[in-house]
């Protein structure tokens, strides 16, 4: 059994100027041990749909509308606040993409270190303390013993993103959902991050969903991917298959579209247009309008997810009828 | 030479920092840009990489004239911008303009497009007023967009647009140079394609330079004819985009190079990461000798004696590091 099941997800929020529909049915899982990279744009639902497993949609104006996520077995979306709770910080963590602002600046990191600690388990200050101190060393921060009493702003933001690496993991999580962990963060530090989470995932055996915009550190970094666009999922496999073989439009010319992918000095691949507005319903296939395969069926037509393969599905009705 | 259009001669900005509220005391100084000696060709794209406060951005605002120089020569077009009036100065900022990271920061949100385009060409005098619509319509069409958005304001418009409105305030002067400070770290994948598109086009067309700054060198391999890698304020390599990304020689630049994540499964997992520890040192208190020798892999005694100059490396090649010829 996967370790998360979600099903038919949908988080849409009612605001004055309409329904934005920012997560619009989606199912995926996510296995024990696994790391699962979540891809998209800006406003694709990549972050909401890891907000919305975690509780942390803003409600009102977002609301849950439909779908389930059930992590071993307990329905988080439907569960009673305290069951939520036992579970949300405990045996799923969360990383966050700005190491700035998702400290805060008033406490000393020790006592931020501590307290999933003293929320979730019996154990005393002192304990609480030392088990941070490991974590802190385990995460690569020289003299934890000294700057476990600092501030945040005292920390650079490497620094200030293994702060909360080793907050998310005190509780040994068996899933860690990772939020954009290294958008902010200089190519260096970055991959001393990336090398992080990857040993740490080793140590601890848990599950990680990666969410980023960069195709680059996914192909490094996961077992499977899904691109998602306009609050849908257009393609799913695992990521060798996904980055030799995708067969989804969107996918291909997002590949397209990056500057290593391509010889110097020709002109770039481009997607003509933008992402469609979400607050106004989309009939057919919400690429449709930037897709070269385009097609009358396409603006008419809702695609769903089809296999390709056992491991691989995608969302384009071209290619299932086998046109592309 | 004839075909340099800008020359910086051993330019440093250093910012005072000062402590105590009445009596303020100098306890040091930040060297932001410290000896930055370069020269752009006319029709040039020269890429600026290196981690965040490196300095590339101050170096860009120095060149800009936009915060003083503490030492040494910005010479535009023959011309030394230290020596300017403020009367110069406004001629000379004609012949370059600066394109900003943030499109939603640097347009004036109460302004719309038409006057945010107009402002420079009736403050500049370039043309009859009465000749300014039809330029801005001229403007918009130069970089994609369509004139009847001429009334609308930035709020209205997608990131990618508003870069679009920036590059064309830009260009209304008729630069010879623009220096783009990260003009795509804000924009996504497709969105980062068309500017970079619209930048390579616009430069090929109208013979401009172009300093363009980066951290992603994947996007500055791709635009950039040459590339110089900052460290701690100093340029440390200088070369062919081609050859400096594809054959670095500075360990800094090997590590900056290996740390990018390659879109691409099996090389990903195949190939060893140069991990560099730590983060980059402080400027105010930068380490002796090279900047670099306490992160480096191949760091000896000597390193930490003297600060290594940028030395001729082939042809085309400049490279700061004392161990070049052993590593």
């Amino acid at each position: 059994m996967p370790l998360l099941t979600v099903t038919d997800l949908r988080t849409w929020f009612h605001t004055r100027n309409g329904v934005y529909r920012a997560v619009d049915g989606i199912s995926f899982s996510v296995e024990r041990g696994e790391t699962l990279g979540i891809v998209g744009e800006s406003g694709s639902g990549k972050s909401v749909t890891c907000y919305s497993i975690m509780g942390l949609v803003p409600t009102p104006p977002g609301r849950i509308e439909s779908g389930t996520a059930l992590f071993d077995g307990v329905d988080l979306l439907h569960c009673s606040p305290k069951q939520a709770r036992s579970i949300r910080g405990k045996r799923v963590a969360m990383i966050f993409q700005d190491p700035m602002t998702s400290l805060n600046p008033y406490l000393r990191i020790s006592e931020q270190l501590i307290e999933p600690l003293l929320i979730h388990e019996k154990i005393s200050r002192r304990e609480a303390l030392s088990r941070a101190l490991a974590m802190l060393e385990e995460v690569g921060i020289n003299d934890a013993a000294q700057r476990i009493h600092l501030y945040p702003h005292e920390f650079s933001g490497g620094m200030r993103q293994r702060v909360m690496i080793a907050m998310a993991l005190i509780t040994k999580p068996e899933l860690l959902i990772a939020d954009e962990p290294t958008t902010a963060l200089d190519v260096t530090v970055q991959a001393q991050i990336l090398e992080l989470i990857k040993k740490m995932q080793r140590e601890l055996g848990m599950a990680v969903i990666f969410i980023t915009h960069d195709l680059g550190v996914v192909s490094g970094l996961c077992d499977r991917v899904q691109v998602m666009y306009a609050g849908r999922i257009v393609e799913t496999a695992d990521t060798r298959t996904l980055f030799y073989s995708p067969k989804h439009p969107y996918t291909r010319a997002l590949q397209r579209s990056i500057p290593s992918m391509q010889d110097k000095g020709t002109e770039l691949f481009t997607i003509p247009g933008m992402p469609p507005d979400l607050s106004k319903p989309i009939a057919g296939c919400a690429f449709a309008p930037r897709c070269e395969y385009v097609t009358a069926r396409c603006q008419a037509e809702k695609p769903e997810l089809g296999p390709v393969s056992a491991t691989h599905d995608q969302a384009c009705l071209r290619v299932q009828a086998g046109e592309l | 030479m004839d075909d340099t259009i800008l020359q910086l001669n051993n330019v440093s900005t250093h910012f005072p920092i000062h402590s105590g509220f009445v009596r303020k005391r100098l306890i040091g100084t930040v060297k932001a840009v410290d000896g930055v000696t370069l020269a752009v060709r006319r029709g040039e794209v020269l890429g600026l990489v290196g981690e965040s406060g490196c300095g590339k951005s101050t170096l860009a605002r120095t060149i800009m004239q936009l915060v003083p120089t503490t030492g040494g020569t910005v010479v535009l077009n023959g011309k030394n911008l230290s020596d300017c009036s403020a009367t110069e100065m406004l001629a000379v900022r004609r012949g370059m303009q600066m394109v900003f990271q943030d499109p939603y920061a640097s347009l004036n949100p109460r302004m719309t497009v038409y006057a945010t385009l107009a402002e420079p060409l009736l403050v500049h005098g370039v043309c009859p007023p009465e000749e300014v619509p039809a330029r801005v319509a001229n403007l918009m069409k130069t970089v994609g967009l369509a004139p009847r958005f001429m009334q609308k304001y930035p709020h209205e418009f997608s990131g990618g647009q508003r870069q679009r409105i920036a590059i064309a305030r830009a260009l209304a002067l008729e630069p010879k140079i623009i220096i783009a400070d990260e003009p795509v770290s804000a924009l996504d994948v497709s969105i980062q394609a068309q500017i970079l598109n619209l930048l390579a086009q616009l430069c090929r067309k109208m013979n401009l330079s172009l300093i363009f700054i980066a951290h992603d060198l994947s996007v500055v391999k791709h635009i950039s004819d040459r590339v110089a890698v900052m460290y701690l304020g100093k340029i440390i390599e200088l070369g062919p985009a081609l050859d400096v990304i594809d054959r670095p020689r500075h360990p800094y630049t090997r590590a900056l190079v290996s740390a990018i994540p390659t879109p691409n499964p099996d090389v990903e997992r195949s190939r060893q990461r140069i991990v560099l520890a730590g983060d980059p040192p402080s400027p105010i208190n930068p380490p002796a000798g090279c900047a670099f020798h306490p992160r480096c892999l191949y760091a000896q005694a000597k390193c930490k004696l003297a600060v290594p100059p940028l030395v001729a490396d082939g042809p085309a090649r400049e490279v700061a590091c004392v161990r070049l010829g052993e590593i």
